[in-house]
C-alpha cells in the first residue's frame, strides 16, 4: 500500500495510486526561487509564451543568496527577479528587510503545509519535508515550466523509511541524526528516492529539528525528505497566518497524510541511536561523518552558525546555551546568522545578542551567508571553518584550499570557544542529572 | 559530432576521464553563481577542483565520469557551463537527480553508463549512442550499455528540451490591443 510520499503525488496527480518508476504530471502547489535561480527562470518563462504566471499568489521569490549585495553582479541579478515579480504581480516577492532564508522563511510564515507539493528552485527545499510536504528541488527551466503551467512531471521515487529509536545524548538533536544517516548510507544512499523519517527520537524532536533533517536529505542523494504529521506538526502550522490559497490535489485528509502499515518500502532502516552524541561530517563530504570525539582538538579559524540547516531560534538557543559565559578563542571568528528578521528580532529580544556578542560574534543580517561562499564570512586560503550549514565539498565556503567541518549548533559554540574541534560538553560541563534531551 | 542526440546520431569526443561524486560546486563555484551568462560560467567551470581542468577542458570532449555525477546544488548553472565550454557529452556511472533533470532540460546530452569511468583510458575516444543507450571506446574495443532514457525524456529532447515542449503545448493566444 501508498507510502505518504505516493498519497501526495497520487492527489496531486487526480489519480487513485502511483507506484514507483512512474511518470506522473502533477499540480503544484507553491513554487519558489531565489536571486541565483529566478533569473534564470524568468528568461525561460518567457520562451514559453505564456505571458502571465499560472496564479501569482502560488509563486515565492526570495532574495536571500547573496543580500544585502555586496557587489554589482549580485544586484543586477536581483534586480531581474524584483522587475519579473512586479510585471507578475507575485504576492511572495519578499524584499530583503523582509525576507530570511527561504527554507527557514517559508515554513515559519505559514506558506508550507502538510500534504503540499512544492517545487524549488533550490536543492533545499527538501527541507518542508519536515511538516510533511511533499518537496524537492529543480532546475531553473524546470521551474520555469511550472510557472507557466501550474504542473511538473515526476518520476515516482521509491520510498526509504528510516526508524531511529531510541534517545540521543544531550545536545544530540535532528542534525546528528541525519549527519550520522548520511554517514552510514552515503552522498548517494539515497539517490532518487524519498526518505521518510520516523520512530522515537524523531518523534522527540522539535519541527524545527525535522526541518533540519530533511534539510539534508539532498545530501544523501533524496529527491524528498518526509516526517509524518503528528500533532506538533498540526500546531506548528496551525500557530502560523493563513495563507490565501489551498492544494491543488485531491483533498487529503489528517489521516491520509501517514504512510500504510503495510507501505511498500523499498528499504527499511532501523537504527539504535541510544546514547548517540554529537557528529562531525569532515573534509569534503557530508558522509565523511565522525562523531565529536574523533575530530576534537582540530584548530578553526572561523565557526558559523546559520543557515537554512540549521539558523532556527531553537538553534540559536542551543548556541547561545553553551556560549553563555564564553569568549570565542582569539584566533577564531565566530559568525553568527539568524536565518529570519522573526528569528533575529526574538534572538535580540530574548537575550540571545548579548551572549554572542559577549562571545566576540558578528551577527548578520538574514541571508545565506558564507555557506555557498557568498558573503559575510568567505575563508581564504588555507582556513577551517565549523559551520552548521549543510556542504563541505571543497571550495564551498571560500578558497579551494579551505576545510569546512559540518557540525550542529552545540558542536559549533564548544569549537568556537575552545578554538578548535570540541564537544558542548567540554564547554558547558557534565550533563546534569535526570537531564538529557532531543533537540 | 552529433546534431541531435535525440535522432540517434552518434557523438563521439577525446574521454575525459573523473571520478565518483562530482559536485556543482566542483563544476562552478557559488561565488560565481551572480551571473547568468553562459559564456562567463564556461570560463569558471572546475576552477577550484582542478585548475589544470579548468584549463584544459576543450570543445567536443565527452565527460566519462563515476557515480553521483552533479550532485548537490541544483543550480542549472553547472550543465549550462559544460554546455556552453563545448563539451559533447556527459557520460556517468549514475547522476544526481537534479543536474540529470537540468541536463535533459536544457538539451546537454547525458547517459547513465555504469562501469564505462573505470574502463577509459584518459584521452582515449569515446563513441555515444544516446538513442540505443551505448557507450564505446573504439580504441580498446570496450562497449558498455547504458540505461536507455525513458520514451518521455526523449520526447523532451526530441522537442528541443522543456521550454519547446512546454510552449508547444500552451500555444498562447496572440493578445490583440483592444
Amino acid at each position: 500500500m501508498p507510502t505518504l510520499a505516493e498519497k501526495v503525488l497520487a492527489a496531486h496527480a487526480g489519480v487513485d495510486r502511483v507506484r514507483p518508476g512512474e511518470l506522473i504530471e502533477a499540480r503544484l502547489d507553491l513554487l519558489l526561487a531565489n536571486e541565483v535561480t529566478a533569473p534564470l527562470a524568468a528568461q525561460e518563462f518567457a520562451k514559453t509564451g505564456a505571458g502571465r504566471v499560472f496564479d501569482h499568489r502560488r509563486i515565492a521569490f526570495l532574495p536571500d543568496h547573496f543580500t544585502p549585495c555586496s557587489n554589482i553582479k549580485a544586484a543586477a541579478e536581483c534586480r531581474k527577479m524584483r522587475e519579473f515579480s512586479r510585471q507578475q504581480d507575485l504576492e511572495l516577492y519578499f524584499e530583503v528587510g523582509r525576507c530570511g532564508i527561504e527554507h527557514a522563511f517559508l515554513p515559519e510564515q505559514g506558506l508550507v503545509r502538510p500534504g503540499d507539493l512544492i517545487t524549488g528552485a533550490d536543492s533545499h527545499t527538501v527541507t518542508y519535508g519536515g511538516v510533511g510536504a511533499f518537496a524537492t528541488g529543480v532546475g531553473s527551466t524546470d521551474l520555469a515550466a511550472g510557472l507557466a503551467t501550474g504542473t511538473a512531471w515526476f518520476r515516482v521515487p521509491e520510498t526509504l523509511r528510516f526508524n531511529f529509536e531510541g534517545r540521543p545524548r544531550r545536545f544530540a538533536g535532528g542534525k546528528d541524526l541525519i549527519l550520522h544517516c548520511i554517514g552510514r548510507i552515503g552522498v548517494d544512499g539515497a539517490r532518487y528516492a524519498a526518505m521518510e523519517f520516523g520512530g522515537g527520537a524523531v518523534s522527540d524532536l522539535s519541527v524545527e529539528g525535522r526541518l533540519t533533517m530533511c534539510n539534508m536529505a539532498v545530501e544523501a542523494g533524496g529527491k524528498a525528505g518526509l516526517v509524518q504529521p503528528d500533532q506538533k506538526t498540526w500546531d506548528y502550522v496551525g500557530s502560523r497566518p493563513d495563507r490565501n490559497f489551498g492544494q491543488r490535489g485531491r483533498p487529503l485528509s489528517r489521516d491520509d497524510l501517514r504512510s500504510d502499515s503495510d507501505a511498500g518500502y523499498a528499504e527499511v532502516y532501523d537504527w539504535d541511536v541510544s546514547g548517540l552524541g554529537p557528529q562531525v561530517a569532515c573534509p569534503h563530504l557530508p558522509s565523511n561523518v565522525k562523531p565529536v570525539e574523533e575530530v576534537r582538538g582540530v584548530r578553526v579559524d572561523q565557526v558559523f552558525i546559520g543557515s537554512c540547516t540549521n539558523g532556527r531560534y531553537e538553534d540559536l538557543a542551543l548556541a547561545a546555551q553553551v556560549l553563555r559565559g564564553h569568549r570565542a578563542a582569539p584566533w577564531t571568528r565566530l559568525i553568527v546568522i539568524p536565518a529570519t528578521p522573526w528569528i533575529w528580532r526574538r534572538a535580540m529580544a530574548e537575550g540571545l545578542f548579548e551572549i554572542f556578542l559577549d562571545a566576540g560574534a558578528a551577527i548578520g543580517p538574514p541571508s545565506c551567508g558564507p555557506c555557498f561562499g557568498g558573503s559575510l564570512g568567505v575563508l581564504g586560503p588555507g582556513e577551517r571553518c565549523v559551520s552548521t550549514s549543510n556542504r563541505n565539498f571543497v571550495g564551498r565556503m571560500g578558497h579551494a584550499s579551505s576545510e569546512v567541518y559540518l557540525a550542529g549548533p552545540a558542536v559549533a559554540a564548544a569549537s568556537a570557544v575552545c578554538g578548535e574541534i570540541a564537544a558542548p560538553e567540554d564547554v558547558a560541563g557534565p550533563e546534569p542529572a535526570g537531564g538529557g534531551g532531543a533537540w | 559530432m552529433v546534431k541531435n542526440p535525440a535522432e540517434g546520431e552518434l557523438i563521439a569526443g577525446a574521454a575525459r576521464v573523473l571520478g565518483d561524486n562530482v559536485n556543482t560546486d566542483d563544476i562552478i563555484p557559488g561565488r560565481y553563481l551572480n551571473t547568468t551568462d553562459p559564456a562567463e560560467l564556461a570560463g569558471h567551470l572546475f576552477e577550484d577542483f582542478s585548475p589544470e581542468l579548468s584549463r584544459a577542458l576543450s570543445p567536443g570532449e565527452v565527460i566519462v565520469a563515476g557515480d553521483n555525477f552533479g550532485c548537490g546544488s541544483s543550480r542549472e548553472h553547472a550543465p549550462i557551463g559544460l554546455k556552453a565550454r563545448g563539451v559533447a557529452c556527459v557520460v556517468a556511472g549514475s547522476f544526481a537527480r537534479i543536474f540529470f533533470r537540468n541536463a535533459v532540460n536544457i538539451g546537454l546530452p547525458i547517459l547513465e553508463c555504469p562501469g564505462a569511468a573505470a574502463a577509459c583510458v584518459p584521452g582515449e575516444e569515446a563513441v555515444v549512442d544516446t538513442a540505443r543507450g551505448r557507450v564505446s571506446f573504439p580504441g580498446s574495443g570496450k562497449t558498455f550499455e547504458a540505461t536507455p532514457l525513458p520514451p518521455f525524456i526523449r520526447e523532451l529532447i526530441a522537442a528541443g528540451g522543456l521550454i519547446p515542449y512546454v510552449a508547444s503545448r500552451i500555444r498562447a493566444p496572440e493578445r490583440k490591443p483592444c
